[in-house]
């Protein structure tokens, strides 16, 4: 479904990923680990489409598309979601209507019936419980007042009522409280499913006791230090980033 | 310079020739203060931008106009294309206005409660002078403001509203002035008086509004006086055509604990200027002063706020908001004067633009006069463009470029509009706000 091969990205010149390679199969969990200042949001926020980002080698494909040259509204449409780290609060637009124009923009793109407002409430209400959502929230400006955790459960709420084929979530699993992170967690498990991939970008081991990836991506200084599966987690839990770093150089020694 | 001059004189020598006429038509105080305002505009001449009031806003298109007097033309108007571009209500009553003379084929007055009276000025000029007396020009200022004399001294017609004490109108009352111009440039000056006495309670819809393509010079003048403890809401909603020009005072005087507010929406119109001024003149009074301008192509719009506090104890309320596209141009300026005596003032200002091009210019500039000590009065201007976050964000999740914009705009403007109180005017300026978007059409349920 994703390919990413030696992607390079820089902001105002300073290159911050530095060759990233990965493969992402549908129904496959990634998660993608990695310390402050690793590239971990940038990776996610050039794939959404996120223009202060350059890329200036490599390439990405998304279902054999080349993605680098899609709009974000038209990766948006494709089925690409990413998850913000910081949701944007936007008053004076109503929660509902942003979210029934943009399932509708994606369910046009898809042959599918618009929704009218009566219909998409009905499809929005059971998505809301999964989320643990107060349909009041609908009634709101996008994100205008919500507390951190309102937010990010705001984003898992999209993602269930859009259903994208490659979900993205950045560090959607930061400074929630373990209630909020459950919830986090139990939204994106029930969203599992054979035709979808979704790429878990954390800072923290501690989501990865409620979502079980099937593959674990170590990101140190723009680049994939380590990959394995769960267990590599648990060895990032107890030997720290630090550890990743030195393996690195003896795995590129022996690529190269 | 000469040029300017000489179309100064082409009033003047106007003013020589109706003023026989004038004379002759019933209302006899009158004459003494048209030649007044005739002679102050003499000595005035148009503004310019000398003039710290017009500082941003030449009139030179104005001035340098040879306008002809608008004809009483009422029957070129179809009832059905101004129930279209004017939104008339049919519950609402209402009088008609094209090139400045009643129009009675358009206008509906209905049965009013409890002797509201709803008149062409012309008419109770003629038969009920002294209705107009107290305070017909006795409020809207003509000394300093060249426009004001102008109309003072050619005013014809125009609406008169007087709500009796006590008396309250449920449905507002619509003020249409057409405007047709295709044979050449006309100018019309709409004077209103609208009188609300004690304890009563009104809405009064002014709407102006272009038909045709011509050249054509509106400029109104309209008082307002709200007395000890009355209600009035008050809207204006300009909608001139794309070639008008557009100058217009409201001028609110508040009587003791009453309450005021005069919404200013410009949609249309090359040069506008809204001149809106309230004298808090009583105890207890409060004014809110709520607008939005909406600005495209080469158009120019002012608007010129002058509040006064004159008496202790007086909240007043300034709201704008600007949307600007193209080579569009706005002024906003927010005059608050608190006299020594009006102590516990209560004033707040707010002017917020939002700049779609990097052509499109607004000047903003509050102007505060304080001469009480123990008040509280806060301004605050801003000028932003669309917010790159917001954009992405939206367009993140599928919404396109221009519906993305479309969606950030409206909710930036709707929050005037959501200050609008009738419902059904709301929803026409709502619908507004939908035709001026890029991709308007598919936010119409946004709400």
């Amino acid at each position: 479904m994703l390919e990413i091969r030696n992607l390079h990205a820089s902001v105002e010149g300073h290159e911050i990923l530095k060759g990233v390679d990965l493969t992402v199969n549908a129904g496959e969990l990634h998660s993608i680990m990695g310390p402050n200042g690793s590239g971990k949001s940038t990776l996610a926020q050039v794939l959404a489409g996120r223009d202060t980002y350059e890329v200036t080698q490599g390439e990405v494909l998304y279902e054999g598309r080349n993605l680098l040259e899609m709009a974000p509204d038209e990766r948006a449409r494709a089925g690409v979601f990413m998850a913000f780290q910081y949701p944007v609060e936007i008053p004076g637009v109503n929660t509902a209507y942003f979210l029934r124009a943009a399932l509708n923009a994606i369910r046009k793109h898809r042959g599918l019936e618009e929704l009218d407002a009566a219909d998409f409430l009905d499809w929005v209400k059971d998505k809301m419980k999964l989320v643990d959502m107060d349909e009041r929230l609908l009634n709101r400006s996008i994100n205008e007042g919500f507390s951190g955790g309102e937010k990010k459960r705001g984003e898992i709420l999209q993602m269930a009522v859009l259903e994208p084929k490659l979900a993205i979530m950045d560090e959607t699993d930061s400074g929630l409280d373990i209630d909020a992170l459950k919830i986090v967690a139990k939204g994106v498990n029930t969203l599992r499913s054979a035709d979808r991939a979704i790429i878990v970008i954390t800072h923290y081991q501690r989501i990865l006791d409620y979502i079980v990836p099937d593959f674990v991506h170590v990101l140190v200084d723009g680049r994939i230090v380590r990959s394995g599966g769960k267990e590599l987690a648990i060895e990032l839990e107890e030997k720290g980033y630090a550890g990743m770093e030195q393996k690195n150089a003896a795995t590129e020694s022996i690529a190269s | 310079m000469l040029q300017v001059a000489q179309k100064t004189d082409d009033y003047l020598s106007r003013f020589a020739q109706v003023e026989a006429r004038l004379a002759g038509d019933g209302a006899a105080f009158l004459l003494p203060i048209r030649k007044k305002a005739i002679e102050r505009f003499a000595e005035l001449g148009f503004p310019t931008t000398r003039d710290e009031d017009w500082r941003f806003t030449n009139v030179g298109p104005i001035a340098r106009t040879a306008f002809g007097a608008a004809t009483r033309d009422g029957e070129a108007v179809e009832a059905q294309q101004l129930a279209t571009s004017a939104l008339l209500q049919a519950d609402w009553p209402r009088l008609v206005f094209v090139n400045g003379h009643v129009a009675p084929q358009l206008s509906s007055v209905g049965k009013l409660p409890g002797g509201v009276r709803l008149e062409s000025l012309a008419a109770v000029a003629h038969a009920d002078p002294e209705a107009l007396q107290q305070h017909l020009a006795r409020h809207a200022d003509y000394q300093d403001h060249p426009f004001t004399a102008l109309n003072t001294a050619f005013m014809e017609d125009g609406a008169y509203v007087h709500i009796p004490k006590g008396v309250y109108l449920e449905q507002p009352i619509h003020l249409v002035f057409v405007s047709t111009a295709d044979a050449g440039p006309v100018v019309s000056h709409p004077r209103n008086l609208i009188v609300a006495e004690t304890g009563s309670q009104a809405t009064i819809i002014e709407t102006y509004l272009g038909l045709g393509d011509g050249v054509y010079f509106t400029n109104a003048v309209t008082e307002i006086i709200v007395g000890e403890n009355a209600v009035i809401d008050h809207y204006k909603v300009g909608r001139e055509a794309q070639q008008a020009y557009h100058v217009g005072t409201t001028q609110i005087h508040q009587d003791r604990s009453s309450n005021a507010s005069s919404h200013a929406v410009t949609i249309g119109g090359a040069l506008v200027r809204n001149d809106i001024n309230t004298v808090l003149d009583g105890e207890g009074a409060q004014c809110t002063l709520n607008g939005l301008y909406l600005v495209s192509g080469r158009q120019h719009v002012d608007n010129h706020l002058r509040v006064e506090h004159a008496k202790p104890h007086c909240d007043s309320r300034e709201f704008f908001k600007g949307v600007l596209d193209g080579h569009g141009k706005a002024v906003f300026t927010g005059r608050i004067i608190v006299r020594k005596d009006a102590q516990k003032t209560d004033a707040k200002q707010t002017n917020m633009n939002l700049l779609l091009s990097d052509h499109a210019q607004v000047d903003t500039k509050p102007q505060l006069e304080i001469f009480a000590n123990d008040v509280k009065c806060t301004h605050g201007a801003t000028i932003g463009q669309i917010d790159e976050n917001a954009m992405f964000y939206l367009r993140s999740r599928g919404l396109s470029e221009p519906a993305s914009r479309g969606l950030l705009v409206y909710a930036f403007a709707s929050e005037a509009i959501d200050r609008i109180q009738p419902q059904l005017l709301r929803a026409q300026l709502r619908q507004t706000l939908f035709d001026w978007l890029p991709e308007g059409h598919r936010l119409q349920d946004a709400r």
